[in-house]
């Protein structure tokens, strides 16, 4: 890869400092898993590396009253393997063993795939069905950016050139609530051609109360299908509902073709992870 | 002006200190400073496994790392799986028995992903065997000889922990 200058802050006050300096200049390393092929493939040339995989202090998982927060420096294995995530965020656990392989999530962390915000990344899609908020720290300021507004285009977050992000908080997972990520790719382990990130809550009559269908390969950005969401909310969770809301996502996506994959096999696709996620996250909904 | 940093790791049990260029990935300095050769590069970005080594004991791309990343750590490469009278390990020797590899291009990496597989001396299935390996390619077996190796070796190392 092409030459450039290594920086390797201890602190987020070093490293934010370090960012304000060089902007869009530097690229952010964490696990290294996407920026370091980009960087081999020379599609990305930057000019200072800074290398936030040392910082003590974005090395947490915490469970909180606030929800489980993940710091920057925290490898997606360590969340698949950690029983805290399993338990507070298990959308976010259930997701890990879709993204890559393992040697991949041995190196990769979850804040590093958030950030680089690849449309057909599983993890996005998770934080943006459960309204995860994300941390951003520059020199002047900290603010918290909802999944919500953080994706703004392929490859492109709501991130400036001197924030970098710290961590990310998973909302406290509302107790009976089902869930269920799936994805249809090629092989193992690639990116997806479609995939869905779902949860229902189920309010105490057994009706729904809260759906989220957020989708990953099926746009610029990951998506929520908000008009799907509201076929749900209030009916029983049955299969011709879940038939129903499938139909609304066939025709609400307009998915991108390309050689792997017609728009119209995408978007059919994502009706029938549709109908596949949300039996499985009623089911679990139930038995929990 | 290159951008160069002083780092130490242990490799193979070896304790190395170096000084290397910021852009140069652990694989590149494995194979082209410290004349380890057996970490093979085929893709360069990640896609291939073929450059599968150990770091602290678990399964990591050697060229998606750079070598500054792998700054106090313990790296082991395919060459520390050999006995040190460089007989086959246990291991070796069972993907030889079965005739995992052709070419054997690949081989480095799958042996590594299945050293730290093996590592986590936790029982597996075949199914899992063959999800695990999913993250190397092979373009000459059709990966069954592969697995079948695993599970030779696996066994074999059963058998040895059990006498």
């Amino acid at each position: 890869m092409a030459a450039f200058r290594y920086h390797l802050p201890g602190t987020v006050e070093e490293a934010v400092e370090l960012l304000a300096q060089y902007g869009s200049d530097a690229k952010v390393l964490a696990g290294g898993q996407s920026l370091i092929p980009l960087m081999a493939l020379r599609l990305s040339r930057p000019e200072h590396v800074i290398d936030i995989g040392r910082i003590g202090d974005l090395d947490c998982i915490e469970d909180g009253p606030g929800g489980l927060t993940v710091g920057a420096a925290v490898r997606q294995a360590e969340v698949e393997l950690a029983p805290v995530a399993g338990r507070a965020a298990p959308l976010v656990a259930a997701a890990m063993p879709y993204i890559g392989h393992r040697a991949i999530r041995n190196r990769g962390t979850l804040c590093g795939s958030l950030a680089h915000a690849d449309p057909a990344a599983e993890l996005p899609a998770v934080a943006l069905a459960v309204d995860a908020e994300l941390i951003a720290h520059s020199a002047a300021r900290e603010r918290t950016i909802t999944a919500g507004d953080f994706y703004l285009g392929y490859l492109t977050s709501a991130l400036d050139d001197t924030e970098l992000l710290t961590g990310v908080r998973f909302p406290p997972w509302p107790r009976r609530t089902g869930w269920s990520v799936q994805k249809v790719s090629r092989r193992h382990g690639d990116f997806a051609l479609v995939g869905l990130a779902a949860v229902l809550e189920p309010a105490g009559d057994g009706r729904v109360e809260r759906a989220a269908l957020s989708f990953f390969g099926a746009g610029a950005t990951p998506l929520r299908v908000r008009e799907a969401e509201r076929v749900l909310v209030g009916e029983r969770p049955e299969p011709a509902l879940f038939a129903e809301a499938a139909g609304v996502v066939t025709k609400a996506l307009d998915p991108p073709g390309d050689n792997h994959a017609t728009a119209a096999y995408r978007a059919h696709v994502a009706g029938v992870l549709t109908r596949r996620c949300l039996a499985e996250a009623a089911d679990r909904a139930r038995g929990a | 002006m290159a951008d160069r940093h002083s780092t130490s790791m242990t490799v193979n049990g070896n304790r190395i200190d170096l000084i290397v260029e910021s852009c140069r990935t652990l694989a590149e300095v494995l194979r082209e400073d410290l004349g380890l050769t057996g970490t093979h590069l085929g893709c360069e970005h990640g896609v291939c496994g073929a450059c599968t080594v150990a770091l602290d004991g678990r399964a990591v791309r050697s060229c998606l790392m750079l070598a500054l990343q792998a700054d106090g750590g313990a790296v082991q490469t395919v060459e520390s799986l050999c006995a040190d009278d460089g007989r086959l390990g246990p291991l070796q020797q069972a993907m030889a028995d079965k005739h995992a590899f052709q070419c054997a291009f690949c081989a480095p990496g799958f042996l590594m992903t299945a050293h730290c597989l093996l590592a986590e001396g936790r029982e597996i299935t075949r199914e899992e065997i063959r999800a695990e390996l999913s993250g190397n390619l092979c373009r000459c077996t059709g990966y069954q000889s592969i697995v079948d190796g695993m599970e030779a070796a696996i066994t074999a190392l059963q058998a040895d922990h059990d006498a």
